[in-house]
């Protein structure tokens, strides 16, 4: 096996509920290689995405621990949390969450604005990042100007800024319909084709079926785990 | 970058942050109104008493100058009094009286003043020429408006007027020389002015040789309070006033005003602050998804804070700015109407612009805008990220 990227033992995530506490992660233990692509499925409230947030640095679990490129994560102050997320992991969510004041190139650039890259040097790459997508047209377009999957196409080069080394995506097609949603089925393809780590959470099967390794889940375990053959 | 993303997010919502610019604006408005008023009538008197450089003014005992009938006996002898006194440079006694002029058979009244106009220190000469003779008598425009006379004309003025008989007593005939202006005059009020020895000739005789106030101007880097105790000590009939103690005794009269103007001064400055935490509350609440996203994506705490408060510092700035035009453009008006008031002088400006009060206050309005923002935008910041999104996909 390959470099492992993602490294989780028995973790474990509660989250309260009134008077009760909701178990979302009951004991995950996970290993993620450098250069996989793996789609995480279940049914809706398995907790796939809470996995996806533990490994994007952007929850803590309440037990076990979780390592990305070696590191371990779990016990990291916000502000170690927040520099390593800008270095290390790119974010892709359903909802394509870009900022509507912004244009194409301006939203590509924050993240490397954000880690003190060179004013010329991120709109350079800013611009390089749209024409991979696709989108070298649409530079200078608002995203009220572009259609829902140019937009995601956007938000996805805006991930790739500062050359994260691992790829996460939350439902990145659960907005788009079929023929879009194919578009970035192929173009994560392609980025992890190009080497990208790619970790996606989907109810999308031509999404889950693209990817090289399928983890199921079922309330709050891991109760699948298929690399394609 | 974050200033061009806290320009871009406040003209995301041009009328929202147009009209918050406005409400900042009024706030400050009223802010700056209230300091001008707080301590504008104070300076502006103190101004005004120091315009003809007299530092010492000498009342009858126990009365402040032309608050009574009241007069000091003896005026040679005071003068004589006053000028052993080597920093005393000159002295100008004054005598307050009425006059009466009939006009197409009607009597025109006026305050008048008898002053030497070699040292006189009441009213500025706009036209004409000053009472350089005893037949002379300058007037305000008000006067000259009622009378309907001008430069030139020759008036039967009296000092004694019986409205039973319509019978004047103390007439002389005088030249209208000049058109003055009375420097503490009150507004509407008819006024004249004419040599002191011209108008002890016109009043009876035990109303001659009496001054209602004395003017005394020193000797350049003489101390008022020093000439002013020996005043008190040799002359133990008069109430010596020097510019320091009439202050003193303005700041008791205006006490009113000032604690008028620091509750509403302090009622705007919680309006603006207010006014500023509610629109980055709800804009901060609007954004949410927003501000968890950029923290996923690796924008840190610190500058998401600074993004929100920059646009809380500009709103701030801007509403102070145009609040600075609306103030003055306000107190401007509303000295106009209070200029008005019976009884105070003209020259007495309630408003008054001070660079530096305005400035602090300003500053302080534009500091509460930047608190205002901080915690709002903290708060915000330090949601937990997986949860804000988990909430904003749900709403």
């Amino acid at each position: 096996m390959s470099r492992v990227v993602v490294a989780l033992k028995d973790v474990k995530r509660d989250y309260p509920l009134g008077r009760e506490s909701v178990h979302a992660l009951q004991g995950v233990t996970l290993e993620i290689a450098a250069g996989d692509y793996v789609a995480i499925v279940g049914p809706s409230g398995c907790g796939k995405s809470t996995l996806l947030n533990l490994i994007g640095v952007i929850d803590k679990p309440t037990a076990g621990t979780v390592s990305i490129e070696g590191k371990r994560v779990d016990g990291m102050s916000d502000r170690e949390a927040t520099t390593f997320r800008l270095r290390t992991i790119g974010f892709v969510f359903q909802r394509f969450y870009l900022l509507p004041i912004l244009s194409a190139v301006e939203n590509v650039s924050l993240p490397m604005a954000e880690a003190r890259v060179p004013a010329a040097e991120r709109a350079e790459r800013a611009a390089k990042l749209l024409e991979y997508v696709g989108l070298s047209e649409r530079l200078n377009h608002r995203p009220s100007e572009l259609s829902g999957g140019e937009q995601q196409r956007v938000a996805i080069a805006r991930a790739l800024a500062n050359k994260p080394s691992l790829l996460l995506a939350d439902e990145p097609t659960g907005e788009l319909d079929a023929h879009t949603g194919a578009e970035i089925i192929s173009l994560f393809r392609r980025l992890n084709d190009d080497g990208t780590t790619i970790v996606v959470v989907t109810h999308d099967e031509e999404l889950a079926t693209a990817a090289r390794r399928q983890i199921h889940m079922r309330d709050g375990r891991i109760v699948g785990d298929a690399f394609e053959i | 970058m974050r200033i061009s993303l806290a320009w871009a997010s406040l003209i995301r919502h041009r009328s929202r942050t147009l009209l918050a610019v406005l409400g900042v604006a009024i706030a400050a408005a009223m802010l700056l109104d209230m300091v001008m008023l707080a301590s504008g009538m104070r300076e502006s008197f103190r101004e005004l008493l120091m315009s003809r450089g007299f530092e010492v003014r000498l009342a009858p005992k126990g009365t402040l100058p032309f608050d009574t009938d009241a007069s000091i006996p003896n005026v040679n002898a005071v003068i004589a009094t006053l000028r052993a006194n080597p920093d005393i440079e000159a002295i100008s006694p004054v005598m307050g009286a009425s006059i009466h002029v009939p006009v197409n058979g009607r009597n025109v009244s006026s305050a008048t003043l008898g002053i030497d106009p070699s040292v006189q220190g009441d009213y500025e000469l706009l036209e004409g020429a000053d009472v350089k003779d005893g037949d002379a008598l300058v007037a305000n425009d008000h006067l000259l408006g009622e009378l309907g006379a001008r430069i030139g004309d020759t008036l039967d003025v009296a000092t004694g007027y019986d409205p039973q008989t319509r019978s004047y007593t103390g007439q002389r005939k005088l030249v209208l020389s000049g058109r003055v202006r009375f420097i503490y005059g009150a507004a509407q009020q008819p006024a004249s002015a004419m040599q002191r020895e011209t108008l002890e000739s016109m009043v009876e005789p035990e109303r001659r040789n009496r001054a209602s106030l004395f003017m005394v101007r020193l000797q350049k880097g003489s101390d008022s309070e020093a000439v002013r105790s020996w005043i008190a000590e040799q002359l133990p009939n008069v109430t010596a006033i020097s510019i320091a103690t009439a202050i003193a005794q303005v700041d008791q009269r205006l006490s009113y005003f000032r604690q008028l103007a620091f509750i509403l001064g302090a009622v705007s400055l919680f309006v603006g602050f207010l006014l500023v935490t509610t629109l980055v509350t709800v804009s901060v609440n609007e954004r949410s998804g927003e501000i968890a996203v950029m923290r996923a994506i690796g924008v840190s705490r610190a500058h998401v804070v600074q993004q929100i408060v920059v646009e809380g510092v500009a709103i701030s700035a801007a509403g102070a700015l145009v609040g600075l035009g609306l103030g003055l453009v306000t107190a401007r008006y509303l000295n106009t109407i209070l200029s008005a008031f019976p009884g105070l002088p003209m020259a007495i400006d309630f408003f008054l612009f001070q660079p530096r009060a305005a400035w602090s206050a300003l500053g302080l309005l534009v500091a509460s805008g930047i608190a205002a923002g901080i915690y709002p935008a903290w708060r915000a910041a330090s949601l937990p990220i997986a949860e804000s999104l988990r909430r904003d996909a749900i709403a």
